[in-house]
């Protein structure tokens, strides 16, 4: 060997970019070093791309250039995004994924028909379909989570056997394609058929299941990229694709262990059908209720206070009046942490990053296990903008559709209180036994206003000691 | 079977593993950079679109590349800008007394 062909460089570029890739995934175990992780990843992904351009074969580039500067002006925009609009903008990202390797699919058949051999039109029409339902299903999901669309379960008869005939017509092509690949006008219709199933696997979904469904997608794109690698001999998309969605499935897996729920629970059984029985009893309870001075004093007399935030506080904008209560709080030598449930806000992670954004130190955000073990040695359990996941009824009540579902256990903290705006049941419509304990405490009020005059009760100073 | 299939498998089940095991270890508290990181490492894709555009076999191949070149490098920049904007948030409780 004298010298080596380009091939062989860019080669060489690709294996250096996916040791990139995967070490920089290994940082991100821990925040401390997660910033090197994207680091890592941004060589290598600028090296595999530089290289790219070098390829022997390429005779035009201002397309290139073209797409290149129209991929920077959206890109941009969508890196800079609010993070409480991190879930759709995730979900947008899956759907550009999805997009990106659905079109190399389709552009790979027409440039390669008629000389394509069944093996080949296999792959093809697999990673089409995976990636063009990928692309739709998430677009409905961003528009599910932009609120755009009903976040409802949308729910018919005879559903489930729509959808899987649809999935099936498009199978019934593919499988007619590996016969005979050079049935040019049917391939627009798998595709078509496949965009379609996207929409009807997403459609039904509800609001809540969005965590889930997100990681779901995202393991889909990562397999439609792996596809793709097949399709092409490309073994640097095989392993980013891999990477991809081995983590999706990860995700996935999390989440739904988080609500006691199986994947085909999640993708055909609509979470809202199960609650309207559930909501129908409402009998006389009492509850007692606090004003904004009275949890001042509470929470100023505790030892340690654990907050239990979920979306609602995000949603109420609260997350900043929250971390005031946090400085107010530890500066008297409370101990307060923040527990965070696997499905707390829209996506896995979410509220982690909300609190980190409101400059809550991420060594107080405590797990579901460690809050838990620490919960019975709790003085106050503070629940903003959570329902479900401290439902009691979780553990006891096997007539509960969220029976079986781990939950944080702020019933065994000495006191409880809630910060909620009314008794009304929330957007799940899943009654809470919770809120008529007789060591709960209702503070009836928006998030932010009520957190707002306890943290100038607590700089009022009366509560000293 | 072509070869070349097989050797793809190879790849795709040792990275399976690898990712899986990498991935298992990353904090719960960094799922959503997790999930954008991830995004932008599958957007290497645009490689592939790069390649098809670049090739200029047909009208159609070039304006589907195109497309896919502009969507799969919107994720790569997007990706990691949002990734690093998230990191740059998670601080210790120590930091703010120094």
């Amino acid at each position: 060997m004298t010298t080596l062909s380009t091939q062989q460089i860019v080669d060489f570029a690709y294996i250096a970019a996916v040791a990139l890739f995967i070490l920089s995934l290994k940082w991100l175990s821990s925040p401390s070093t997660a910033r090197h992780g994207v680091l890592a990843g941004e060589i290598g992904a600028a090296v595999a791309v530089i290289t790219t351009f070098f390829n022997p074969g390429l005779v035009e580039y201002r397309w290139i250039l073209l797409g290149l500067a129209a991929g920077a002006i959206i890109g941009v925009p969508l890196g800079m995004v609010h993070m409480t609009a991190v879930p759709q903008r995730t979900a947008m990202s899956h759907a550009f994924g999805a997009l990106a390797a659905s079109m190399i699919g389709i552009s790979e058949y027409y440039v390669r028909t008629p000389h394509i051999t069944a093996f080949g039109m296999t792959e093809i029409s697999l990673e089409v379909i995976i990636g063009s339902l990928s692309f739709t299903g998430s677009l409905i999901a961003a528009g599910k989570l932009q609120e755009l669309l009903p976040q409802r379960p949308i729910v018919y008869k005879g559903q489930n056997f729509v959808s899987l005939s649809v999935l099936g017509a498009a199978i019934v092509i593919a499988l007619i394609m590996m016969i005979h690949p050079e049935y040019k006008s049917l391939f627009p219709a798998m595709v078509i058929i496949s965009l379609l199933f996207g929409v009807l696997l997403v459609t039904p979904i509800g609001g809540a299941d969005m965590p889930t469904v997100i990681s779901l997608l995202n393991s889909y794109v990562g397999l439609s990229a792996a596809l793709l690698g097949f399709v092409l001999s490309s073994k640097v998309l095989v392993v980013a694709g891999a990477l991809d969605g081995s983590s999706g499935f990860i995700l996935s897996v999390i989440m739904c262990k988080a609500m006691n729920r199986s994947f085909t629970n999640v993708m055909f059984g609509a979470f809202g059908q199960l609650q309207v029985s559930a909501a129908g009893v409402q009998e006389e309870r009492t509850v007692h209720s606090a004003s904004p001075e009275e949890a001042a004093a509470i929470l100023c007399a505790a030892n340690s206070v654990v907050v239990v935030p979920g979306y609602g506080m995000a949603v109420a904008q609260a997350q900043h009046k929250v971390r005031e209560l946090f400085d107010s709080l530890t500066k008297r030598g409370v101990d307060m942490k923040f527990a965070i449930h696997p499905v707390a806000g829209r996506m896995p992670g979410h509220m982690n990053v909300l609190l980190a954004e409101a400059d809550v130190p991420y060594d107080k955000l405590i797990d579901m296990e460690s809050a838990n073990s620490e919960m019975a040695q709790t003085d106050v359990a503070l629940i903003i903008g959570a329902n479900d996941v401290t439902n009691p009824a979780a553990k006891t009540d096997q007539s509960s559709p969220i029976y079986g579902m781990p939950v944080i256990e702020v019933d065994h903290a000495r006191t409880v209180m809630v910060i909620k705006r009314s008794l009304n049941p929330g957007f799940a419509g899943i009654d809470n036994p919770l809120y008529y304990m007789d060591k709960t405490l209702m503070l009836f009020g928006d998030a932010k206003a009520f957190v707002g005059s306890v943290v100038r009760e607590l700089a009022g100073g009366d509560h000293a000691g | 079977m072509p070869s070349d299939f097989t050797s793809s498998l190879y790849v795709f089940v040792l990275a399976g593993f690898i990712g899986f095991e990498v991935i298992r270890r990353v904090s719960p508290l960094l799922h959503t950079p997790l999930m954008s990181l991830t995004n932008a490492l599958d957007a290497i894709v645009v490689i592939a679109a790069i390649i098809i555009t670049g090739r200029h076999e047909s009208t159609l191949s070039t304006i589907l590349g195109t497309v896919a070149v502009a969507a799969a490098f919107s994720n790569m920049v997007g990706g990691f800008l949002i990734t690093d904007r998230m990191l740059r948030m998670f601080k210790l409780s120590g930091r703010k007394k120094q």
